[in-house]
């Protein structure tokens, strides 16, 4: 295949934006993975929520999606905080099995909820900005996809900074891997599962107000990015943070590539080769040390 | 007082396993709880730090009323139980470890609380940065201990500390233990290891099949036949 890299090039880079955002929705759901031991089935859902959240501030209060993020980011935390430990905790009786079901149920609910309220019309937001390029000199890059590119890395490193460095994110750390020490030393390890789910919860809330500009939103929308999001997760190594964070960008220059190639509706096939190849012969993820 | 037990009764599921415990433990003393493997040791320590509800009976920490209160709520009072099996944070390095063992006491307390630790440990010291799962077992127990030093216990309850230890630290460990209890803090040193036990304890508890069935002055119990033929082989 002849390989033109006028093309090349720009479809790489365009990748590497979009895989930003699904480093940063992979980020919530290892996070939440690697502290609760389970995977999160509402968390397609949170971002759908998130999406129509950012749409209807700013068609209803002329917020900018930019801006929202100082909004949503905050509320999503307090949605997911509230889910764990007022849903999901009290009706799953502390039983891995029973977090998946009830997820899942929420996942289903919310899912519901949205098309009755809001129909399954697609939606979108028109800003000054959507259709800004910036020239690099060897390609064109949308406005909108440089800031989601850097806003989804500032938000990531904010994560890393949070679980590196603060009390919370050692007692996250702790709770990962050894509870009942984690009790011992008087962490309160429900309060802890719930800070957990609030900022995974808030993650895709981030990615959400990045993502709406290029996007569109419907209930169904979630969907397409948390397949993607597990299959980031598990290419990264379940529970692995940089892992989950270069496997993102990967994939996103796998499905800029695939589109180039194999035409824009294939594009994310690639993805999903890579996502069964991975189940097949390297079950610990690429970057994945323990099995 | 700073810990009275009574009458206390705590099991898993439906299965009963301690039978009505009374004991207490006063500041600056070493008492010990010695019995064979199942005899209920470790549960009676998850029912005191509050890891477990007991059935019924209750507990009180330097005269309150305590029963059924959760771990951390335990931890803030000063009570501090340093696991069976060490339970340190792998993936942490031994600095957090530490840290973490004043969660619940602030930061200025945290970096006098870490002198005092390497003070006492000074082989700790040599490897703040290092992840505590790579430790040996004799420095991850040291790791444990150190840890529940670092919340200021008012009362230490230690599991097995001696467990999977050398001779030589296996002695070194029950010097430890009598020096911190020289600093005034109570200890309550749940052991196999009798002969040790008795040597630094002022009291102790024979626990059998979740009942005590001898208690009193370590030193009247070292002479006591039954419990030289039951476990000393004498
Ligand atoms: N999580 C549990 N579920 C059910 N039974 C348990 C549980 N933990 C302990 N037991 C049972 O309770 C009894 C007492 O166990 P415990 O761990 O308190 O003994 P122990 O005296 O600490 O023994 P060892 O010296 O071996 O540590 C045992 O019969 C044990 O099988
Ligand atoms: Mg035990």
């Amino acid at each position: 295949m002849m390989v033109n890299f006028s093309l090349l090039l720009p479809a790489v880079l365009n990748g590497v934006t979009t895989g930003a955002i699904y480093a940063l929705i992979a980020l919530g759901l290892t996070l939440i993975y690697g502290v609760l031991h389970i995977i999160n089935f509402a968390h397609g859902s949170l971002l759908m929520l998130a999406l129509y959240a950012a749409f209807f501030l700013y068609t209803l209060a002329g917020i900018d999606p930019y801006v929202a993020v100082l909004i949503l980011v905050p509320a999503f935390f307090v949605l997911g905080y509230g889910l764990q430990r007022f849903v999901i905790q009290p009706t799953s009786h502390g039983r891995d099995e029973n977090i998946l079901l009830v997820t899942l149920g929420l996942a289903i609910i919310i899912d519901n909820l949205a098309l009755w309220l809001w129909t399954s019309t697609t939606r979108t937001i028109d800003t000054s900005y959507a259709f800004e390029v910036i020239d690099l000199g060897f390609a064109f890059i949308p406005l909108p996809k440089i800031i989601a590119f850097f806003g989804a890395l500032a938000f990531a490193a904010l994560l890393w900074a949070l679980i590196t460095f603060t009390d919370l994110g050692r007692a996250i750390r702790a709770v990962a891997r050894e509870r009942d020490g984690a009790r011992l030393v008087g962490i309160r390890v429900e309060h802890v599962y719930a800070m957990t789910f609030g900022i995974g919860t808030a993650a895709v809330a981030a990615a959400a107000c990045f993502l709406l500009p290029t996007f569109y939103v419907t209930p169904q929308v979630g969907y397409a990015f948390v397949l993607v999001a597990f299959t980031t997760v598990v290419l990264g190594g379940m529970g692995s943070f940089v892992g989950a964070l270069s496997a993102g960008l990967l994939l996103g220059i796998v499905e800029s590539l695939g589109g180039l190639y194999l035409g824009e509706s294939l594009g994310q096939l690639g993805i999903f080769v890579i996502f069964i190849l991975i189940l097949l012969f390297r079950p610990m993820g690429l970057f994945g040390a323990r099995a | 007082m700073l810990l009275e037990v009574d009458r206390l009764e705590a099991g898993y599921g439906v299965v009963p396993v301690l039978r009505g415990l009374s004991l207490h433990v006063a500041s600056g003393e070493v008492i010990a709880v010695l019995g064979a493997n199942g005899a209920g040791k470790s549960t009676l320590n998850r029912v005191l730090s509050g890891l477990m509800p007991p059935w019924s009976g209750h507990v009180r920490f330097e005269g309150i009323e305590t029963t059924g209160q959760d771990a951390a709520a335990m931890v803030e009072a000063g009570l501090v139980h340093v696991p069976e099996g060490r339970r340190i944070f792998p993936n942490l390095n031994v600095r957090e470890n530490l840290e973490l063992g004043s969660y619940r006491r602030g930061r200025p307390r945290r970096r006098q609380n870490l002198e005092r630790a390497f003070e006492i440990f000074p082989r700790l010291k040599e490897r703040t940065s290092q992840a505590a799962g790579t430790l040996s077992g004799g420095e991850q127990q040291m790791l444990s201990i150190a840890r529940g030093l670092m919340a200021e216990p008012k009362l230490l309850i230690l599991d097995e500390p001696s467990l999977g230890l050398s001779p030589l630290l296996v002695e070194e460990m029950f010097g430890l233990v009598q020096r911190i209890c020289a600093d005034g803090l109570g200890i309550l040193l749940v052991e196999q290891n009798v002969m040790q036990s008795l040597a630094i304890a002022s009291r102790a508890y024979m626990l059998e099949n979740g009942a005590f069935t001898l208690e009193g002055p370590a030193a009247a119990l070292l002479e006591n036949p039954q419990l030289k033929k039951a476990y000393l082989g004498l």
